[in-house]
């Protein structure tokens, strides 16, 4: 991606999750959110991951985030608006992001100190598609010079991964049924 | 990707062509033919006088054209009308709303191929598709989703309980016909094995539609491999365009402006060109909708015959040949959808969650394990 293109979608996000902390209507803050995340998954879109930005959109914007707005309306918190910041509050929001600055700093500390990785390899496609099978999807567009996201991701899901994720289907199945019996009106 | 001349105009010719001439066309023709079909559904005449006024600058008689021009002055009269905005309403939310609505349904006609190729006389091949990315069905679910926020805020920022009610509905019944309509799909993805909306009609074109699968190497004939497999797509494609009339809340699932319980559902407080933008937007939607079931199942460009196709493919402008048949396909679904709405009575809300969840949740669940068992014994 042209690099403009990332500094424009980083500032908007940044400035969505700028946002997100100062408005003082919840549901102001909730859209922020969603601007933020949009802002996201143009990132990872430049990044030629298609399929995460597309899901970061679809997953977080489309169905979490409207659940957030959704409870927010239904509650309808209004009092919240005129509430100061709590003491305790504050200490926490400026001890956690330094917590997450000095963990950030360290890796990138480490990162330039080996020569090796300050810059990032290049990318060898048509050299990868001779770990595909002759003909597949992959291998043809890799040899192209075309990264196939979703269909890289799939094999390694029900390849190299296919344990955690029939793990994950379970813990999501599971999750379900839970939800289905909570929700029962139990009969008396 | 290489930047060049040719890629940034010829992209910018098909924006302003494919949204804002073909598709707000069709917009404001749909409104029109809306009318004419239901008056013709309900034995009436429907607007059948707004032509050329003649009379005004001394001609002897006015130009009806049937009613033609009705759209313009639907347009001239929404954007005149005052744009009243509600003492009670949260007013930057009130504001943003309508343009929450029309943005995403438009933003989804990017993926849509439209043709397929034209090619220049500099040799410069053009494919008649905005953006032509591998993950084409993702991305229209992905932005269409986001169109709930435009109707949720509008009915909460309106400050009026029956636009809340309406809201909130709207927000229920999308989301639970999501799960539906993405599931529905994987079975027909299944088949392409590909993302790409593209491939996916340059796939049929070669095979014929998915939906009358007659042809195998391009020789005609009843081949029984397609024919088990044609089952499977045909639950899919019921489920998928039920689906599609609840995403876009048409008839008979527009329980959030169902006006019998809730006045105007979540546009109730709103007047002149931002009820219009509600309404572009329901109808923008509705345009993609067709767009993607004839694309996924009607073999989107194609003619449906291989040996024409291929024919079509070869000339030069072939692609504005089959932007046509595009077109066409997408105007019989177009119509399909009004027919719809003033044929079939609305449901309850109940019965309208109840017919998602329970009916069709499982039965594309059920259908995703068929269509891969007939794909297994198939291929």
């Amino acid at each position: 991606m042209p690099s403009i293109l990332f500094y424009i979608f980083s500032a908007i996000m940044c400035l969505g999750a700028l946002m997100v902390i100062f408005n003082r209507n919840p549901v102001a803050s909730a859209l922020s959110m969603l601007l933020s995340f949009i802002s996201l998954a143009a990132i990872f879109i430049g990044l030629n991951s298609y399929l995460i930005g597309i899901l970061q959109i679809l997953v977080y914007s489309g169905a979490v985030m409207v659940l957030f707005i959704f409870i927010i309306m239904l509650l309808d918190l209004q009092k919240e608006d005129k509430d100061a910041f709590k003491p305790a509050a504050i200490a926490a929001g400026i001890i956690i992001p330094i917590v997450l600055l000095i963990q950030l700093a360290s890796v990138l500390h480490v990162s330039h100190q080996d020569e090796q990785y300050s810059q990032a390899p290049e990318l060898e496609l048509a050299e990868a598609a001779k770990n595909f099978p002759e003909g597949s999807v992959i291998a043809t567009d890799l040899s192209a010079g075309k990264l196939p996201d979703v269909h890289l991701i799939g094999h390694y899901l029900f390849t190299d991964y296919n344990f955690p994720i029939q793990v994950i289907a379970v813990l999501l199945l599971s999750a379900t049924v839970g939800c289905v019996v909570l929700s029962k009106k139990i009969s008396s | 990707m290489d930047i060049d001349l040719v890629f940034i105009l010829s992209t910018a010719v098909k924006i302003i062509l494919f949204t804002f001439v073909i598709s707000l066309l069709m917009v404001a023709y749909a409104t029109y033919a809306e009318r004419r079909v239901s008056a013709i559904i309900q034995d009436r005449v429907g607007p059948n006088r707004t032509g050329i006024p003649l009379t005004l600058f001394g001609g002897k008689k006015d130009w009806h054209f049937f009613g033609l021009i009705q759209p313009i002055a639907d347009g001239v009269k929404n954007l005149l009308k005052e744009d009243f905005t509600p003492a009670h309403v949260r007013k930057f939310f009130f504001w943003i709303a309508p343009a929450l609505t029309l943005i995403p349904a438009f933003l989804c006609l990017a993926v849509i191929p439209f043709g397929s190729s034209v090619t220049l006389p500099t040799g410069d091949e053009i494919k008649l598709v905005i953006a032509d990315i591998d993950i084409g069905p993702l991305f229209v679910f992905a932005i269409a989703s986001l169109s709930v926020y435009g109707i949720t805020i509008a009915g909460w920022a309106s400050n009026n309980k029956y636009s809340f009610l309406g809201g909130v509905r709207s927000t229920a019944q999308m989301i639970s016909y999501e799960i539906a309509m993405g599931l529905s799909i994987i079975p027909v993805l299944m088949v392409y094995g590909h993302l790409n909306l593209n491939n996916i009609v340059q796939y049929q074109a070669e095979n014929g539609w998915l939906l009358l699968p007659l042809w195998k190497d391009g020789v005609f004939g009843f081949y029984l491999q397609n024919l088990l497999l044609w089952i499977p797509m045909f639950i899919s494609f019921v489920i998928f365009l039920t689906a599609v009339f609840a995403e876009t809340n048409r008839m008979p699932f527009d329980l959030p402006e169902c006006e019998t319980e809730l006045v105007g559902g979540y546009h109730t407080e709103y007047s002149s060109m931002k009820f219009a933008m509600f309404f572009m937007g329901e109808y923008c939607a509705m345009i993609v909708g067709s767009a993607l079931v004839v694309t996924l199942f009607f073999g989107g460009w194609a003619v449906g015959i291989p040996a024409v196709d291929s024919a079509i493919s070869e000339m030069a402008w072939g692609g504005i040949i089959h932007l046509l048949v595009f077109l066409v396909k997408v105007v019989a679904f177009i119509v399909t959808f009004i027919w719809v709405r003033w044929t079939v009575p609305r449901f309850k809300f109940d019965q309208l969650m109840k017919l998602g969840w329970v009916i069709f949740f499982e039965l594309a669940v059920v259908n995703i394990v068929i269509a891969a068992l007939i794909l297994f014994y198939v291929k």
